[in-house]
């Protein structure tokens, strides 16, 4: 197939689209799918089929629609009226939906406020195609632009405009450190020697984060695109997509979107009739939250154990075998093909000074809107949590907000109108991460909350260093003794020590960050901590103290 | 709800003597499944993790002659086969039960209460986290995290998840797949 061919099988695709004046879109993410979606889907296409008289209505499972909470979500597009959602579907509701269409009445009930403010507020880019698109079709992907960043790089560019592009983007990595990506594919293009790979990090270990997965699931196309549109700018004729194991979904819609790439020559031998060719395989990933770092996932691709090797050299010069290798995060790649469509400047028109862009952000935990949004970047916490996520569930109160995950740090309410960038967000001793954005109310312990990140980290560590391996056990035995009331001020003072020297000497990023969710609580609320220590008391009602010495009251 | 007996051969997950190096017994198609996989990698040892996919989705989990059996195939040594398998925690070298309950432990879990869904799992049916009944029934874990934070607190049960678990609503999804004097 060649790029006018493609042009073809848009225009056609484009015009079927404008012929089905009606589209029913169930979210087939995992966790509507989780919330009964497959029967809301069956019901549609029973009705659908029953009645016969439904020209130009079409079915699709569509990606993750944002409002998890509410699933399982049915969009209705019809040609000239506004789109209509339907929070918990149900089979009924969903035939009731179908024969109503002819007459244009739908139903009332469970139909969610038009302008609802969880969609009112975001700026769909890495998303765009959420809920406009069957995931599992290619056409689909095609029609609504996809591909066309492809075609314009092979077409219409040399590998160095791309490059160009994506540094006027000033797009930074979406994995968590933000390092400028196009300074990173700069330099694997620069690098020298033959046999370079592309690699795309899917591993999503941070705990309470699905935006990888919501992108893999539901518009993989664009990742793909993403990842050739890179291995043309650099030079590599190899890519890998190191998936966790724990997405089975992602992984299967994953290897279908690949199967149909190969057949319409977007992947394999001479792309589009040109002489780049690109293949993609997927690896799996098998429940090792280090596999996340990259040369401990290079370790996995190699089929070792996932241990991180120190750093220089890295990946862009030594990298898979050995061989200069491009790392990026999924939602990175997924920002690629709108920065090519409409160039880099156009891009970095969005977000703040130095964060350019949109950011996805998995809300979580003790807030009303669960579920995935994309916002600019500079978007407040508050607008975040508050316009968006629909604030605190069961009249509680606001208590902070935990970004980053294990290498990150809680927000406490003194900063609510932070605006949500690198920057900032280093600013007060946490991060920005992966985006995995989770909500604590007032019955939340930040003691707790700091030996629940230790213990996760004592837990992953791979072992290779002993300041990661011992100190993660030392600082976990630590925080244990304050949670069960037998901790003394000495412990506080031997917590924070350690904490900085397993910042300072670990091999890995791992170790290196182990400790953050203890400093940022200490930050904001040291006084948590000391009424542990000096009262025996959980303020949040979460420690159970048996062994506490007796406490005069 | 189905019980996934239908597909399940009985001596999968229990019988140890399912190993590899079965030779001269009747042929069993795992073995071919999994040489095929051996095959289609070209028997690089970079495909180690592949393999042992494959080896523990054929069989359930990974006893020490399939260690074996890859290791040669691949030419890796035993050393490494087992560091690999144990460095993962999805590669299980015991036998699994004939149902599993994945309780996720990640950040939106644990917010939302996930620690009680274990602790009445574990308590209606003395299971240990990471361990199997007597009889084989049940197996219990924990994740980091399904990707259903959504929807915390999430279990997994024999693959399908589910969301807005309560401690009551766990223990009754696993209660048809108990014998039941529990
Ligand atoms: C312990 C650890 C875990 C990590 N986990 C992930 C992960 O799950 N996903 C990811 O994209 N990056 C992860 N990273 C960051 C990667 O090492 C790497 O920086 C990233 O994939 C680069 O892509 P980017 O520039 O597009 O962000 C992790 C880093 C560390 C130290
Ligand atoms: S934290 Fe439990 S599903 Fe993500």
């Amino acid at each position: 197939m060649t790029s006018d061919d493609l042009d073809t099988v848009r225009a056609r695709e484009r015009a079927a689209f404008a012929a089905a004046p009606c589209r029913l879109a169930v979210c087939t993410a995992a966790g509507c799918l989780s919330s009964g979606a497959g029967a809301v889907r069956d019901a549609l296409e029973r009705t659908a089929a029953d009645g016969a008289d439904s020209p130009g209505l079409r079915i699709i499972g569509t990606g993750c629609l944002g409002l998890c909470h509410a699933g399982p979500l049915l969009r209705v597009f019809r040609a000239g009226a506004p789109d209509v959602t339907y929070a918990h579907a149900t089979p009924d509701l969903a035939a009731a939906v179908v024969r109503q269409l002819p007459d244009g009445r739908l139903p009332d009930e469970r139909q969610l406020p038009a302008m609802h403010p969880f969609f009112a507020h975001q700026h769909p880019v890495v998303l765009e195609n959420a809920g406009r698109i069957d995931c599992e079709r290619i056409e689909d992907y095609v029609a609504a632009g996809g591909y066309a960043a492809l075609q314009q790089a092979m077409t219409e560019m040399k590998p160095d405009d791309v490059i160009r592009e994506v540094v006027a983007s000033g797009l930074r990595g979406r994995g968590g450190a933000g390092y400028p990506t196009g300074l990173k594919w700069s330099t694997v293009a620069k690098a020298r020697g033959a046999g370079k790979f592309v690699v795309c990090n899917a591993d999503e270990g941070d705990p309470g984060a699905f935006m990888d997965r919501s992108v893999l699931e539901g518009d993989p196309h664009r990742v793909i695109e993403g990842m050739a549109i890179a291995g043309f700018a650099v030079g590599a004729e190899q890519g890998y997509i190191y998936v966790r194991g724990e997405y089975p979904l992602a992984v299967s819609r994953l290897r279908v979107a690949i199967r149909q790439a190969e057949r319409m020559d977007l992947l394999g031998q001479r792309i589009l009739d040109t002489p780049f060719s690109f293949r993609i395989d997927v690896r799996i990933g098998a429940g090792a939250f280090v596999c996340g770092e990259e040369t401990a996932l290079i370790a996995s691709i190699e089929g070792k154990r996932g241990a991180p090797r120190p750093r220089p050299p890295y990946p862009a010069s030594f990298g898979l075998w050995g061989r200069p290798t491009l790392i990026n995060n999924v939602e990175t790649y997924a920002n690629i093909p709108p920065i090519i469509r409409s160039g880099g400047a156009a891009y970095a028109r969005l977000g703040t000074e130095r964060s350019k862009g949109t950011k996805v952000f998995a809300l979580a935990g003790a807030i009303v809107n669960t579920g995935l949004i994309e916002v600019p970047m500079g978007t407040s916490l508050r607008q975040i949590i508050f316009d968006i996520g629909g604030g605190i569930p069961d009249g509680r109160s606001f208590k902070a907000a935990q970004t980053g995950g294990p290498s990150g740090g809680c927000i406490p309410a003194s900063h609510l109108d932070l605006p949500v960038d690198y920057e900032a967000l280093a600013g007060i001793g946490s991060i920005m991460g992966s985006g995995g954005l989770i909500v604590m109310d007032d019955r939340s312990c930040m003691v707790d909350v700091a030996r629940f990140f230790m213990e996760f980290c004592r837990d992953e560590s791979c072992g290779k260093c002993i300041p990661c391996r011992a100190g993660t056990v030392q600082m976990h035995t630590l925080l244990m003794r304050m949670t069960t009331g037998v901790a003394a001020e000495r412990d506080l003072t031997l917590l924070e020590q350690l904490a900085d020297m397993v910042t300072r000497t670990s091999l890995c990023g791992l170790g290196q960050t182990a400790a953050n969710p203890v400093v940022s609580t200490l930050r904001h609320f040291r006084d948590e901590y000391m009424a542990h220590i000096l009262e025996h008391r959980c303020p949040a009602g979460v420690c159970r103290m048996p062994r506490a010495p007796e406490r005069a009251s | 709800m189905t019980a996934p007996d239908a597909h399940r051969e009985p001596t999968t997950t229990l019988a140890p003597t399912a190993g590899p190096t079965t030779a001269g017994r009747p042929a069993d198609n795992r073995f071919k499944i999994l040489d095929a996989t051996i095959k289609r990698h070209r028997r690089q040892p970079d495909a180690l993790l592949e393999v042992l996919h494959t080896a523990q989705e054929l069989f359930g989990y990974l006893d020490r002659e399939t260690l074996t059996y890859v290791g040669r195939a691949l030419r890796v040594p035993p050393s490494r086969v087992y560091g690999v398998a144990t460095f993962y925690n999805f590669f299980s070298l015991k036998p699994k039960g004939a149902h599993s309950c994945v309780v996720c432990l990640g950040t939106a879990c644990y917010v939302k209460g996930a620690d009680r869904i274990l602790a009445a799992v574990q308590q209606a049916y003395h299971v240990p986290p990471h361990g199997t009944t007597p009889d084989g029934q049940l197996s219990l874990a924990t994740a980091r995290c399904i990707g259903a934070c959504g929807l915390a607190p999430a279990a997994v049960f024999d693959g399908d998840i589910a969301g807005r678990m309560t401690p009551a609503a766990a223990v009754a999804r696993i209660a048809p797949w108990m014998p039941h004097d529990q």
